[in-house]
């Protein structure tokens, strides 16, 4: 059985040819489109490493099947930078030593990102933990991690406040 | 993963008419099916992928007081829908104490109501499991059951139902609206899943080709707004299965008990309706003492399936602060950390 699907990657339209089915996002991401920043640690939902925005919603692209998601519109790690600038969650994972080896970082960024677009956490650095709970980083950088995502949520609040002075 | 055909019906008759195929079942986000087919503990044979049906994405009024709720709902849409979570918000707290943020934008509805077991022998395809295969035996009956079920459990199985949802759900008296081969019809929430006894594999009262179309609560259900909450004690503070788990919503009148509904969770096959502890506490003062009572006789009839007995005492205490927390009123906003029997709250001693 094969059929194609339209997905939006990183801005660029994309029509996909798919001999079979059982091809999740991650590994489409990954294998056919040569987009490897989004990471497959444990491919079953447990750990967050393949994190990436459908349709500006954070989920696991592990367990999503390309076929199911015709049509969506993806972000991936890839289309965070603009030019040489980074994301200011980039930049942000440095300056506080959010990372160690750095292979859950693009699922933390990608996670952190749908966090503060979902608007739940604010800057309440308990809600962002428990906001960030599916992402697990073994080297342990939580600690960095926290201070790097309250760090944008505040700029992005502070920004907000003088546009409404 | 075993191959598999793929369809993707655009009505709802198309796709039951589609499901009657031996070997197919649904997809929705495909957050619990995924990872069984990954470890070969599902292997259908055709996937009917119902994400793009009409019409079962709403979370909608009904003129007569209750809501309904379509089976494509995400988890996250449903515990953020402001009225939603203002008149239910015991549902809300259970959904937002579930799985990871992601798995929660992801999770439908109707997915959550058929999650399966995560029972590690189920899981594991090498392990002997009624459930997974029919007489093969059970392996988690002298395995690591710390965890398994301590009610309406049997010799062929000790898996516990992991849904957090369901629990505020069947204490809020919720109907499960299916379509079917012959139309569609209704089952309450609380006869939907089944106890193992003998065909543990039965896990519902679903036929083949069943499709969940919407989940409802009746009127009744708002009266417990002020008054409900949903507690989980986990091994971790968050994104984890509950050990147990409860439900209490409470309707005061006058200072006492008008009408309790409890419900536990993490301690049997189904989500736990506990009638005779709520019957003891209509008309009883919200103290202590009536919460001891209601909690004694919600566990009245466990017994531990395996090294679980400890549960047994826990499930209890959880009904007793969950009562205890509902009577106090539901906050005003959700707690940082939902259901978690840790977590501050403002003005509160932290240890106590």
């Amino acid at each position: 059985m094969s059929f194609s699907i339209n997905l939006t990657v990183n801005g660029v339209p994309r029509d996909i040819a798919l001999s079979d089915p059982r091809v999740t996002l991650l590994d489409l991401l990954r294998e056919r489109l040569h987009l490897t920043g989004t990471k497959k640690g444990c491919d079953r939902g447990q750990c967050g490493a393949c994190t990436i925005l459908v349709n500006g919603r954070r989920i696991n692209s592990c367990l999503a099947l390309a076929a199911s998601h015709d049509g969506a519109d993806i972000t991936t790690i890839e289309g965070l930078a603009r030019g040489g600038e980074l994301h200011p969650l980039q930049a942000a994972f440095i300056a506080h030593d959010g990372l160690q080896c750095g292979f859950c970082t693009p699922g933390q960024i990608m996670s952190a990102l749908g966090l503060i677009s979902e608007r739940q956490a604010g800057c309440d650095d308990e809600r962002v933990r428990e906001g960030m709970s599916g992402n697990l980083c073994r080297c342990g950088a939580y600690a960095g991690i926290t201070e790097a995502v309250m760090e944008v949520q505040k700029s992005l609040s502070e920004a907000k406040e003088r546009r409404v002075a | 993963m075993k191959s598999f055909e793929y369809v993707r019906p655009a009505h709802v008759s198309d796709a039951v008419a589609a499901a009657s195929k031996p070997g197919a079942v649904y997809l929705a986000a495909g957050t619990n099916l995924l990872d069984l087919m990954k470890g070969g503990v599902s292997r259908p044979d055709l996937l009917i992928d119902v994400t793009r049906l009409p019409g079962l994405d709403r979370i909608e009024p009904l003129a007569d007081g209750g809501m309904r709720i379509g089976a494509l709902v995400r988890n996250a849409d449903l515990a953020h829908d402001p009225s939603f979570a203002k008149a239910y918000p015991a549902v809300a707290e259970a959904l937002l104490s579930g799985a990871s943020a992601q798995l929660r934008n992801a999770a439908t509805v109707g997915g959550n109501l058929l999650q399966r077991t995560r029972c590690a022998y189920f899981y594991d395809v090498n392990s002997a499991c009624n459930r997974r295969e029919p007489g093969s035996g059970c392996d988690a009956r002298h395995g690591e059951n710390r965890l398994h079920a301590v009610l309406g459990w049997s010799d062929a199985c000790i898996a516990t139902h992991p849904s957090d949802f369901c629990v505020p759900l069947v204490a809020l008296d919720a109907v499960v609206e299916i379509e079917g081969k012959s139309g569609r019809r209704e089952v309450r929430l609380e006869d939907l899943h089944r106890l193992p006894g003998e065909s543990p594999q039965r896990e519902n009262v679903l036929e083949h080709g069943d499709l969940i179309v919407a989940v409802r609560l009746p009127a009744d259900a708002r009266n417990f707004g002020g008054h409900a909450r949903y507690l989980k004690l986990r091994e971790r503070t968050s994104y984890a299965f509950a050990i147990v788990s409860a439900a209490a919503c409470l309707r005061l009148a006058r200072g006492n008990i008008a009408e309790a509904r409890i419900a536990l969770g993490g301690v049997a096959a189904k989500p736990w309706r506990t009638r005779g502890a709520e019957k003891l506490l209509a008309g009883a003062a919200p103290n202590a003492e009536s919460f001891q009572r209601a909690a004694k006789a919600a566990l009245a009839e466990a017994k531990p399936s395996g090294d679980n007995g400890f549960k047994i005492e826990l499930a209890r205490r959880i009904v007793m602060r969950a009562l205890a927390l509902a009577a106090a009123g539901t906050p005003a906003r959700m707690p940082a950390l939902p259901a978690s029997p840790f977590a501050a709250v403002s003005g509160a001693l932290a240890h106590a």
